[in-house]
Parts: structure tokens; sequence; C-alpha cells
């Protein structure tokens, strides 16, 4: 036993003191985010980078406890910033509330939820928002087995559905904006938490359809087919940056946001880190597969920032179809 | 023998039967053996079979900055410094917690504990408390550890969750090897006149450290690779900075800080890196799954050894 105890501690201690040694250094300011596992991938991004130029001296933690997981911890103060991949919800508007946390919202980039289907899938030339219904909506749930039940020339396979489970943020907006209502889908397709299980399916079945960030469609597109979504103007539109850009990609394009608690605001540390976000940060949205906005948007953005607007410009309500156009008229009448 | 009329010998004693059933035991005596051969190199295989995998798709990974390198966004500047530093400390907090509490535990219960209905209920207890699923610890150790004890999302937090999860293997483990210490080596000392105390400190303790060391390691195998409850307490997925050191430049030279710092661990990048849209991180993924499975075997490994030590010094 205490042989065992010496030896374990000191191979521990030793293995770690040597490889690590050199990183050590004193306690500092660290900056904490948590939340979407959607927005993550941007956020590690500019903590990454932004660590570079700060030589190490400021530190970056981030999470994927979710949206709703990390205004959870934003709302007792235990976080800075809180990642979200849809705007703050009524109840957690008031969570903050009570605890007299108040926060400044910033959209960082755009997401496109990106319907895929199997190369070999010939039929499916374009999706209207009411196909998508018909295939998600839960009254399918048994019922729409058949492609043909979707559109009746389209052949009579089986329909196989790939998509998020229920603690998606990607789940809530695309059900809110297929079927009118967050969480409402049907239960009867394949889930999971991890998207590539998705792109798996959709790549090993002709039949399959499914739907997921286009971060992931973008690193597999070779290997499937992204739908055009046709608009409320009646338009066929493929998932891009261009068509997410001018607002033609709707309604399965979203803002991406993140929270920065008031008192926060006010360091130095977290101060220059915004910056570096808002400034930076499209370029490095791009680079991880989502859509920067126009720089206009950061513009307005930082400005919000440094005036410290409070609040949301969105009423505690789920809403689909907000273009970049219209957020940016939204955040220029905070 | 010859003598005996074989009418007077039942059909079982009948020297033919006899053989032949004797015959038909060994071959289902060999034919045993060699099913158990086969399961158990299919056992083996399986394990060999998944470790190369991930060594082959991790292939690429493997060098020393995998291994001195922060997570990163782009898949080949990657590596697993925080995790596996996170995991070592966490294991470092978790055997220091679990292993005495553990252990004595299981004295008291072996050696000490009247029994009776009340000792019957906690040994049900303690065995129930193994099947556990992870996560409901994690739930425990949210509200407990981090919140009512204020410990926060700390390694702390971390290891005294996972020594909550493991406590009952170790208790368990530890009972069954002082069981199998023969009975007449207690009642010899106690017939010298040592006290309960100096039996066990003496004679007990020193010869089922073996089984003891086993089920310490078997806990902290499991708890190596618990994602669920650390995840639940608050791990964190990107994290490019150290705990902070354990050793200082000022008196008194050793810091305990670190219990206090945030935290990621193996199985969490492992995680991320598996759900990443961009393909390269699963190279990343396998390289550190082999790197925990080989962490796991080298522990199993050092444990054997020290047993082994410790069984060459028993002289009964």
């Amino acid at each position: 036993m205490k042989l065992w105890h010496k030896l374990s501690a000191s191979v521990l201690l030793t293995g770690f003191a040597v490889a690590a040694a050199p990183q050590f250094s004193h306690a500092q300011s660290v900056i904490k985010i948590d939340g979407s596992s959607t927005v993550f991938p941007i956020a590690e991004a500019v903590a990454e980078e932004f660590q570079i130029s700060k030589k190490g001296k400021v530190r970056v933690t981030v999470g994927i406890a979710g949206t709703g997981g990390g205004f959870k911890r934003f709302c007792r103060g235990e976080t800075d910033v809180s990642n979200a991949s849809r705007p703050i919800l009524k109840e957690e508007m008031e969570a903050c509330a009570k605890a007299g946390i108040k926060y400044m919202e910033l959209p960082v980039a755009f997401d496109a939820l990106t319907v895929v289907v199997n190369p070999k899938n010939t039929w499916v030339k374009s999706l209207t928002p009411a196909d998508l219904k018909k295939m998600w909506e839960p009254a399918a749930q048994g019922r729409v087995t058949q492609w043909n039940q979707v559109r009746s020339e389209w052949p009579a396979e089986q329909l196989m559905l790939f998509g998020p489970g229920a603690d998606s943020g990607t789940f809530d907006y695309f059900s809110e904006a297929v079927n009118g209502k967050a969480k409402a889908s049907r239960g009867d397709y394949t889930a999971s938490e991890d998207d590539n299980v998705l792109v798996q399916g959709v790549e090993n079945n002709k039949n399959a359809l499914g739907y997921f960030g286009y971060a992931y469609y973008i690193a597999h597109k070779d290997k499937m087919r992204a739908v055009p979504i046709v608009n409320a103007k009646g338009k066929a539109v493929m998932p891009s940056i261009e068509a997410v850009n001018d607002g033609s990609y709707e309604p399965l394009s979203r803002p991406l946001f993140i929270y920065v608690r008031d008192t926060a605001a006010t360091r130095a540390d977290l101060k220059e880190f915004i910056e570096f976000y808002l400034t930076e940060g499209a370029a490095l949205a791009k680079e991880v597969g989502y859509v920067p906005l126009p720089e206009q948007a950061y513009k307005v953005a930082l400005k919000h920032f440094n005036d410290r607007k409070l609040g949301t410009v969105f009423g505690g309500v789920p809403e689909v179809g907000v273009t970049i156009d219209n957020l940016l008229a939204r955040e220029g009448k905070l | 023998m010859s003598s005996i009329p074989h009418g007077n010998v039942p059909a079982y004693l009948n020297p033919d039967s006899i053989r032949r059933g004797l015959s038909r035991r060994k071959t289902l005596d060999q034919v045993f053996v060699l099913v158990g051969l086969i399961l158990m190199l299919a056992c083996l295989g399986i394990l060999a079979v998944l470790f190369l995998d991930l060594v082959i798709d991790g292939s690429q990974r493997f060098g020393w900055d995998f291994f001195t390198n922060f997570p990163s966004r782009r898949a080949e500047r990657a590596g697993i410094l925080g995790a596996w530093v996170g995991t070592s400390l966490i294991m470092l907090v978790t055997a220091f917690c679990a292993v005495p509490v553990g252990v004595a535990a299981a004295i008291y219960l072996e050696e000490y504990a009247p029994k009776n209905w009340f000792t019957a209920i906690i040994e049900i207890n303690v065995t129930n408390l193994a099947g556990v699923p992870s996560i409901v610890y994690g739930l425990l150790a949210l509200g407990l550890f981090v919140y009512q004890f204020g410990l926060g999302q700390s390694i702390a937090a971390a290891g005294l969750t996972l020594a909550l999860l493991i406590l009952p293997i170790v208790i368990v483990a530890t009972r069954e090897s002082i069981r199998a210490v023969p009975k007449s080596i207690r009642e010899a000392a106690y017939g010298l006149g040592a006290t309960r105390w100096e039996v066990t400190k003496d004679h007990v303790l020193p010869y089922s450290t073996g089984g003891i060391l086993t089920g310490m390691i078997l806990g902290l195998s499991r708890a190596i690779g618990e994602t669920a409850p650390i995840i639940t307490i608050g791990a964190l997925s990107f994290i490019a900075f150290l705990p902070s050191s354990p050793f200082t430049s000022e008196f008194p030279f050793i810091s305990f800080q670190w219990l206090n710092d945030p935290f990621t661990a193996m199985p969490i990048q492992m995680f991320n890196w598996v759900s990443r849209p961009d393909q390269a991180f699963q190279a990343n993924a396998a390289a550190a799954g082999a790197i925990l499975l080989a962490m796991t075997l080298l522990m199993n490994a050092v444990a054997i050894w020290i047993r082994y030590r410790f069984r060459k010094k028993i002289n009964w």
C-alpha cells in the first residue's frame, strides 16, 4: 500500500512535472464560456487565436453544456459568456433577471441547417417546407413511411429519416421552422446527438434523408447531396454562404449568438476578447464551416457592446426565418 | 479380482463401462479446456483488434507534439496535454480518497462489525451501490460537491465524484481478499495475545494487499474512462492551460491550488473530437483512445508487478 502510494504519486507527479512544467504559470484572470455545442467550434477558434495573440496572459475556457444548459449556468453567474444557437427564451430571461444578471446579446455568425440525401437519390430535386412538414410532423409518426407518401411522383421506397436528438438546439430550431412548434417532431426516426452518426446514416442508405448544421455537410459534401429548399418567394435555393447572406436560404438559416454578462464586460481582458471576437471572428467562423455576418453587423455589434446596450432584440419567443438584413435592422433599433 | 463373479457386480462397476465412462469424461475435460481457451482468446483478440484499429487510425498523430499540445481547431495541431494531465490529477485525487476510506470500511465490516441486521443492511447497500449508473453519481456530485460544498467545476469535485463511484468496488474487493486470509493465522496471533488492531495491521492487511490492489486498480480503470459524471459536474471541452503547479518556488514549495482549477479529461477530449464535422479529428480521437487504453493497461501492469512483489514476501 505505502509502496504503491509512493510509487504512483512519484510516477504521476514527475511525469506531469517534467512534461508540463514550462507551461505552468501563476493564477490569472480566466474568461469562462459555456453553452451551445453548435457555437463551440467558433468559440474554440476565437479562444485559441486570442490566447496566442495574448501570449498566454489571458486564459479562456469553453464548455459544451448546450444552449439551455449554458444559460442555466450563465444566469447563476458562473460564466462570463454564454454561447447560444437561438435567442434567449422567456424563462431564461426571468432566471437571469431574478439573479440580477444583465447581458449584452451579440450575433456572431449564421448557420444554415442543411437537408441532405444520399447521392443515389435521383428523385428529390428540391423540397418545400410543406414537404418537410409532411415528413417530420408529429402526425407523420408511423404513417408517412414511404417517399411516395410525401409526393406521389416519388418512388414507393422506404423513407429513412435521420436527425439530431431532442436535447439539441438544432432539433429545436428545425422543428420550430418546419412544424411550427419547437420540439414538435415525429419520434420514429434515427436520432443521435453525434452528427457524424447522422452523416454515416445518410451516406449508407439510398433512401435516407437527414438534417444537420452546414459545417457537417461541407465536411462530407462528396458523399452526400444537399437538397435545395424552396423559400417563401417560391425559389429553390441551395444552402451556401451567399444564399444565407442575401437571405434567400430560408427558413432554415439561423443566427448564432454570444451573451456577455454586463458586470464581466467591464473587465479589461473580456473587453479585449470581445473586440477580438468581433473583428477576427468572421474569418474564423468561415474557417470552421459557418457563415460569417457582413462586416457591418460586426461593427454594429461592437458598437452595442461598447455602448453597453443590454437585453435582447428578440422577445424571448422562438422565431424562425430571421435573415441577416432583418437581424441588422433589429440590432439597429436597440 | 477375477474371483469375483461378474453377476454380482453392478453394471456401473463393470470394468468396460468404467473404461468407457472414463474416456468419455476425459474427452469432456479436453473439450472444456478447448472451449475455455477459445473463449479467452476471442476476448483477447477483440481487445487486440480494437487496440490495433485505434493505433492504426491514429498512427499519424502519435508524437511528442500530441502529448504537449493543447486542443486546437486544426486537427494536426491539436493535442491532449490538458486532457492527460487532467485525467492523471483526477485519478490521483480519486485514489487518495477512495482507497483509505474503502479499505477502512472493508476492514471494519470484515474484522470488527458485529453480525447483526444493521451490518447486513450496510453490506447489501454497498453491493447495490456498485451497480448504480454512473450518471446518478454525477447528478449527486453536482448537487453535493459542486454547489453544496462550493467546490465548483474543479479537479477536486471530479476526483471526489469518481472516488464515490469506485468506493463500492474497492470495498467489495478488499473484503474478498481479507476473507481469503486463513482463520488459523488470526487465531494464532490472538493466541499470542495480539489485539484485534495488531492482528489486522501485522497479519491480515499485509497478506491481503495483493487483492486490495487488484480492487483498487479495477476501480481506477473504471473511473478513468467515465465520461458522463464528469460532464455532468462541468468538465470543459476547450481549455488551453494547465492546472496550477503543485510545486512552487516559495515556501512551502507545495501548492494545492490545482485542486480548485478547471479541467478536462481524456474521455471528454475524445468525445469532443469524435463528434466534430472535420474528418481529420477522427484520427485524433483514435490516437487519444489508444493512449487512454495504454494508460489503463499501464496501471494494471504496475499493480500486477506490485502484487507479485508482495506475494513474494508472504511466507506461509
